[in-house]
């Protein structure tokens, strides 16, 4: 399909249908992925707070670990996270892990 | 427009060519200006500020930290749908540079009042066309105005254009610090409705809007950033013709209209002198005496300079010798004059041979007296009689070696 051309294009470069980026699945650049261990996650929203792309969910499912219920659930949306690691790096209590997407870079 | 005709309206008032374009921003009943004070443009915020503060004008005067800052706060009031207007000189332009192309890139309608002023450095707060000639490839289409009656027009002849559909670029009105900004002149200000019914003002298809989202100011990648280029360069294109339209609408509202380039005395010269800004009149003087003397001289002026017009080009053409005055210097470019520069590539695509002599003059507000304009007008007249070889770099007229 031919793409929209000069006299397509709203002018200057403006959106008039928004969300666009829903499109740009920006996962793809990612080269390490954070994969958080659900044990380990005391549901503190830091990673949520801190993601840049707003990548980390936080889910109605309830989870129960060492002893302790919760209600909530923090996941990963692979579709957008790049991989840039802020949530690891600011996870108070280590449960993120930064793993590599392919095994030998 | 015959005197009687002036004098019936009643409305001529004295004033500063940086009062006119308060006068005209008041008329035009912007709805936003954000500034930050720099010599010589101050006043016409200063006035503006007053019509605020009064209840003259009903509009929000944001005072922002840098002119960086105060261009950017129009564009977001335009974006958002407000008829916006700021003004500057010299470094405060140069701090805008950035921002100058935002506001053509996202196709902002605005006015910008440019008080033409040198550029640092050494510092200098004195009028030359550095700043305005600098700024001349950044997307804005320029006004240049003569006189304080044309700053005034200019203004409203600017909301006008820029708000086009066909057109929905920034509009950059240049008057010159000093010999324009700060010299008091008869000015016709205009029943401020009528200039209302003029600039009417549209509610523009897209805007920021919370109730219809939409994203300003978005990123543009190899597959699409070339597009929205072309697309601005076709509207600068159509901003000629439009400017034509709208030039001789106002005519038909103020019975007053300026043509992007004007030719004085052309006939039956043997040469043109190219000029514009204040000194236009100086030049034209010039021409005056020395036609007396039998130099058959004329004067082309450039009151629109972004587009540049095309018939600049198909009149000058008819000419053997041409004459540019042009008080910037285009450091190390290939004629030294950034309008040199211009009109000799428009003749060259035209495939006209005219022999083009530059004289730069009025540098740093160095005084351009009434015998330097005789001076470039009888140069050009020894040169178009073949009395003198036509000098491959600039003439700098009344510069001390």
């Amino acid at each position: 399909m031919k793409k929209p051309g000069v006299k397509d294009l709203y002018i200057g470069a403006v959106i008039i249908n928004p969300p666009t980026s829903l499109t740009n699945k920006t996962g793809s650049w990612r080269v390490i992925r954070p994969v958080i261990d659900q044990d380990r996650c005391i549901r503190c929203r830091i990673c949520w707070a801190y993601c840049p792309d707003a990548a980390i969910l936080e889910l109605d499912q309830p989870y129960e670990a060492g002893g302790k219920k919760y209600s909530i659930t923090y996941v990963v949306n692979y579709d957008y996270c790049k991989g840039c690691g802020i949530c690891a790096a600011e996870c108070p209590v280590k449960a993120i892990k930064m793993i590599p997407e392919v095994e030998k870079l | 427009m015959s005197m009687n005709k002036v004098l019936e309206k009643k409305l001529l008032e004295p004033l500063s060519g940086n009062h006119a374009v308060a006068y005209a921003v008041r008329d035009c009943d912007v709805d936003v200006i954000s500034a930050y004070p720099i010599t010589p443009q101050t006043t016409i915020v200063e006035k503006l500020a007053e019509f605020v503060a009064s209840g003259e004008l009903d509009a929000e005067f944001l005072h922002v930290e840098s002119e960086h800052s105060a261009l950017s706060a129009a564009i977001g009031a335009a974006a958002s749908g407000a008829r916006a207007f700021t003004a500057t000189s010299s470094q405060g332009l140069a701090l805008m540079y950035e921002v100058l192309f935002i506001a053509s890139g996202m196709r902002i309608p605005m006015v910008m009042a440019l008080v033409t002023r040198a550029l640092s450095a050494p510092i200098n707060i004195w009028n030359d066309h550095s700043d305005l000639m600098a700024s001349q490839d950044t997307g804005w289409i320029q006004l240049v105005s003569t006189n304080n009656q044309e700053a005034y027009d200019f203004i409203i002849i600017g909301y006008k254009l820029s708000e086009r559909e066909d057109v929905m670029l920034p509009v950059m009105v240049a008057l010159d610090g000093y010999i324009q900004s700060h010299t008091i002149e008869p000015v016709q200000l205009e029943d401020p409705e009528i200039v209302r019914k003029f600039v009417p003002k549209k509610k523009r298809p897209v805007t920021l809007d919370p109730e219809k989202p939409v994203s300003f100011g978005t990123l543009g990648d190899p597959d699409w950033y070339y597009e929205f280029k072309i697309q601005q360069v076709e509207a600068l294109e159509r901003a000629y013709q439009a400017y034509k339209e709208v030039s001789s609408e106002f005519s038909q509202y103020f019975g007053r209209s300026y043509e992007p380039f004007q030719i004085l005395y052309g006939e039956d010269s043997d040469a043109i002198l190219v000029v514009l800004g204040a000194h236009t009149g100086t030049f034209l003087k010039a021409v005056e005496m020395a036609r007396r003397e039998g130099m058959k001289i004329g004067l082309g002026v450039i009151r629109m300079l972004r587009p540049f017009p095309p018939e600049v080009s198909k009149y000058l053409s008819q000419y053997s010798f041409i004459g540019v005055a042009d008080k910037a210097i285009n450091f190390g470019s290939a004629s030294g004059s950034y309008l040199t520069n211009d009109i000799a590539t428009s003749l060259y695509l035209e495939g006209a041979s005219s022999r083009i002599t530059t004289y730069i003059y009025g540098i740093g507000g160095r005084p351009v007296k009434i015998e330097d304009a005789l001076y470039v007008v009888r140069h050009l007249w020894r040169i178009s009689k073949r009395l003198e070889e036509v000098p491959k770099k600039p003439v700098f007229v009344g510069v001390r070696y």
